[in-house]
């Protein structure tokens, strides 16, 4: 409708309006991060994801063939927009050299499991044998009443295999978190991460 | 040629042209202050509380765009100055802060005046460093300076043991290649995209309601030039934050003044009825916005910030450009030039210019003047025409920072120094000391409230010690004003902890610690007293202005609410049917 507005004519609507804010989709992300081997850059780090009030699901960090340079795979549950942001601030600090949030792009990620079962009969020491196996697993000690093993896998397959061994008693347990690398993808000239 | 670490600072400081170091000494940093007496050329303020160091350093920053420089010693010395470097980082100003640390060996040991001054400070740093080797020393003094001034700035703070300043070593000062090379994680960007630039032309030629809305980062990279061009070029209004101002001149005919929760009527409409909102170095800032879904709910929204983590942080942006805000107004400049600068809407583009006027007249910034009592609005409006409109004016926090912001024109950069982003209380009289040293050619006046003014009143005394001539405007209503206010319009008035009329004497006070005091009680002295106060040059003087107790600073965008909630001057609401263009 038309109408004034401080005495000129503009064209007036008067229900409130809305700016559109996005709200991101709350996930897991995985994040790469290459590093200058500094004292206190993993305390930088986590500080700047802690102050998002997030907590680090994994995290992993080891050396890179460049000397000095060390690389991390984060693993962190949030908001879309917010690991963006948590992203780009990564990027600002100044011991970062390169980051990457690269859940949507394709990539290998690896996680090691150490588990000891429990294994008292001869039984259960076969059927926990055969799971290893299926699962390309190691048994890497034994003791008489137990067996620890190695499984490497992603997510999925980790899960799968405790879920197997659970039923006989899991002593004890410890996951090295992911370690995650973009997949190099064929005729395709910035693949590096 | 082999000399001690305490010596190598001194040398790395000069290479950055240091001119002037705000500090206080104690144990761990002995050596660098003996290494400072020895070679004499350095000039040392002594500021009686770290806190006020490391605000005088900041508002030698933010006066002169170079790197401000605090040094304080270990332990209690290094906790002190935690608030101004939280100041500094929340407000991007280049400081350098040296602290004393305990030696190498005793690190983590809890030793006498040890604290963790690299981990406390750890997130209100853009870096900081423990040097543990003195062959890296100068190394890391020049990095910090790199650092601290270039991309957006920030404090960057330095933490040397005892022992490195005491060891000796021949180790070169590096030049700026080798900075930059120790730095390879470290890229500030500064060009702007182009295809991004393109964009935006785009769209400023199409809009019909734009406006231009410019923070602090316009400041910092001193374009005001550029702002002005583009402005006139294209007919876009500019309203400017606390931090922004002084980068578009307040008496510019497409000036809006301030914008956000004390800004101006005319601002905030303009804002929110705009099509195109184009900001400059500003970051969208709650005390800006109000409830960010209905902040400019029609308008598209330019980005320009040297920052990435700026963009789409608050607020999800169409055209973000990453750059230094000069560059990128030139270039957007240029390109719109090149494509004729046109305006696709002229009939619309010159209803909204009539629009604003229409707004500037309707509710112009004003307030009830009084012949009784002394009105705090009318206490700035005479030191405007006393400093003829040119003083560099530095607030506390509270009530009378926001009048001076209001009330004070501003016409250039650098003139409004503010604690905007964190809000310090005490920021206004050391800051305003270390801008008077950094600009000793203005006149320098710190517009403080009774309550922020005695949080750092005591350096005073450091002004009167190296004879830097401060004016120092108390706007005195015996309360912690602003926050009576919130008192008195959000909690029905129950006045929970405000009362400041329990005060010392402050022209007694000013005389005890060798400086000059006036007072006024009446309106018709306000007037006198400026004038008198002028005329003194070699002293710090403190004006005490007995104001209005209860007066309210209006207009009022309550916190969390949009600009249609506005609380207008006379402290009635806007008119909401006929005042939107926006639904
Ligand atoms: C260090 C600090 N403590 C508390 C606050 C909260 N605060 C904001 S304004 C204000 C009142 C300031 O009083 P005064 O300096 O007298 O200024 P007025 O509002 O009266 O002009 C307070 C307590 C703050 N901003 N800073
Ligand atoms: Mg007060």
């Amino acid at each position: 409708m038309a109408d004034t507005v401080g005495g000129s004519e503009i064209t007036v609507a008067k229900a409130p309006k809305f700016r559109q804010t996005r709200k991101g989709q709350v996930r897991k992300h995985i994040i790469n991060v290459k590093v200058r081997n500094e004292i206190g850059v993993l305390a930088r780090i986590a500080t700047l994801i802690a102050g998002k009030g997030y907590n680090i699901e994994s995290l992993s960090v080891g050396e890179t063939h460049e000397p000095g340079i060390s690389r991390m795979t984060i693993e962190v549950i949030g908001d879309d927009i917010v690991i963006d942001q948590v992203v780009k601030q990564l990027r600002k600090l100044i011991d970062t050299l390169k980051v990457k949030d690269i859940t949507d792009v394709p990539h290998v990620e690896r996680e090691l499991l150490l588990v000891k079962v429990h294994t008292p009969t001869a039984r259960a020491r076969d059927e926990v044998l055969r799971i290893v196996e299926i699962f390309r697993g190691k048994i890497v000690d034994v003791s008489p009443e137990t067996y620890t093993i190695e499984v490497t896998g992603d997510e999925d397959k980790i899960d799968a295999i405790l879920q197997l061994l659970k039923p006989f008693g899991i002593k004890e347990m410890a996951r090295t978190g992911k370690v995650a690398m973009r997949r190099e993808l064929f005729n395709e000239e910035n693949n590096l991460d | 040629m082999s000399r001690k670490g305490a010596d190598i600072v001194i040398e790395a400081l000069k290479e950055e042209n240091v001119e002037v170091i705000f500090g206080l000494p104690g144990g761990a940093i002995m050596e660098v202050y003996d290494a400072l007496y020895r070679d004499g050329t350095i000039k040392h303020i002594l500021a009686r509380h770290e806190q006020g160091a490391g605000h005088m350093a900041e508002g030698y920053a933010k006066a002169t765009g170079k790197v401000g420089v605090a040094m304080t010693t270990s332990g209690p010395g290094a906790t002190n100055i935690v608030t101004p470097i939280a100041d500094a980082y929340m407000d991007s100003v280049p400081i350098v802060v040296i602290t004393g640390q305990v030696p190498t060996h005793m690190i983590g040991n809890d030793a006498f005046q040890e604290v963790d001054i690299v981990g406390i400070t750890r997130p209100i740093t853009k870096h900081n460093f423990l040097v543990r080797d003195i062959e890296e020393l100068p190394l890391i003094i020049r990095e910090a300076f790199y650092i601290a001034r270039t991309g957006r700035p920030g404090p960057v703070l330095v933490d040397i043991p005892k022992d490195i300043t005491q060891q000796f070593s021949d180790v070169s000062i590096p030049g700026m290649e080798e900075v930059k090379k120790a730095l390879p994680g470290y890229k500030p960007h500064i060009e702007g995209n182009m295809q991004q630039i393109k964009k935006a032309v785009k769209l400023i030629m199409e809009a019909k309601r734009p406006v231009l809305y410019v923070g602090g980062g316009a400041v910092s990279s001193e374009a005001q030039e550029e702002l002005v061009e583009l402005a006139e070029l294209m007919k876009i209004p500019v309203t400017t934050t606390t931090q922004g101002k002084g980068a578009f001149p307040e008496n510019h005919p497409l000036s809006l003044r301030m914008l956000g929760m004390h800004g101006t009527y005319y601002a905030n409409m303009a804002v929110y009825n705009s099509d195109l909102l184009i900001a400059v170095g500003a970051r969208f800032d709650d005390r800006v916005t109000g409830k960010i879904d209905e902040f400019a709910p029609d308008a598209k929204i330019i980005h320009i910030d040297i920052d990435p983590a700026s963009i789409s942080k608050n607020i999800i942006v169409d055209v973000p450009i990453v750059g230094d805000v000069k560059i990128v107004l030139r270039k957007l400049i240029n390109e719109l030039k090149r494509k004729g600068a046109k305006v696709m809407y002229p009939e619309e583009r010159e209803k909204w210019l009539e629009q604003i006027e229409k707004w500037k007249k309707l509710h112009p910034l004003t307030y009830r003047n009084s012949k009784k009592v002394i009105k705090p609005q009318y206490v700035i409006e005479q030191i405007y025409e006393v400093t003829k409109g040119d003083a560099i004016i530095v607030p506390g926090v509270g009530q009378h920072q926001m009048w001076a912001a209001m009330f004070y024109k501003f016409s250039y950069p650098r003139q409004f120094l503010n604690s905007g982003g964190l809000g310090t209380m005490g920021f206004g009289l050391p800051a305003g000391i270390g801008a008077k040293v950094g600009r000793p050619e203005k006149e320098v006046f710190v517009i403080d409230g009774d309550g922020s003014f005695v949080m750092t009143m005591q350096e005073i005394i450091t002004a009167v010690q190296y004879r830097i001539p401060v004016k120092v405007a108390i706007i005195n209503n015996a309360y912690l004003g602003m926050v009576r206010q919130w008192q008195e319009l959000f909690y029905d008035k129950r006045y929970s902890e405000v009362d400041l009329s329990v005060q010392p004497d402050f022209v007694k006070l000013a005389e005890a610690m060798g400086a000059v005091g006036f007072r006024a009680e009446k309106p018709k002295e306000v007037r006198e007293v400026l004038e008198e106060a002028m005329k003194i040059e070699d002293r710090p003087v403190i004006l005490d202005f007995v104001v209005d107790k209860e007066e309210n600073v209006l207009p009022m965008v309550p916190p969390g609410k949009s600009y249609r909630d506005m609380i207008l001057e006379d402290g009635k609401g806007t008119e909401a049917e006929t005042m939107y263009l926006v639904g």
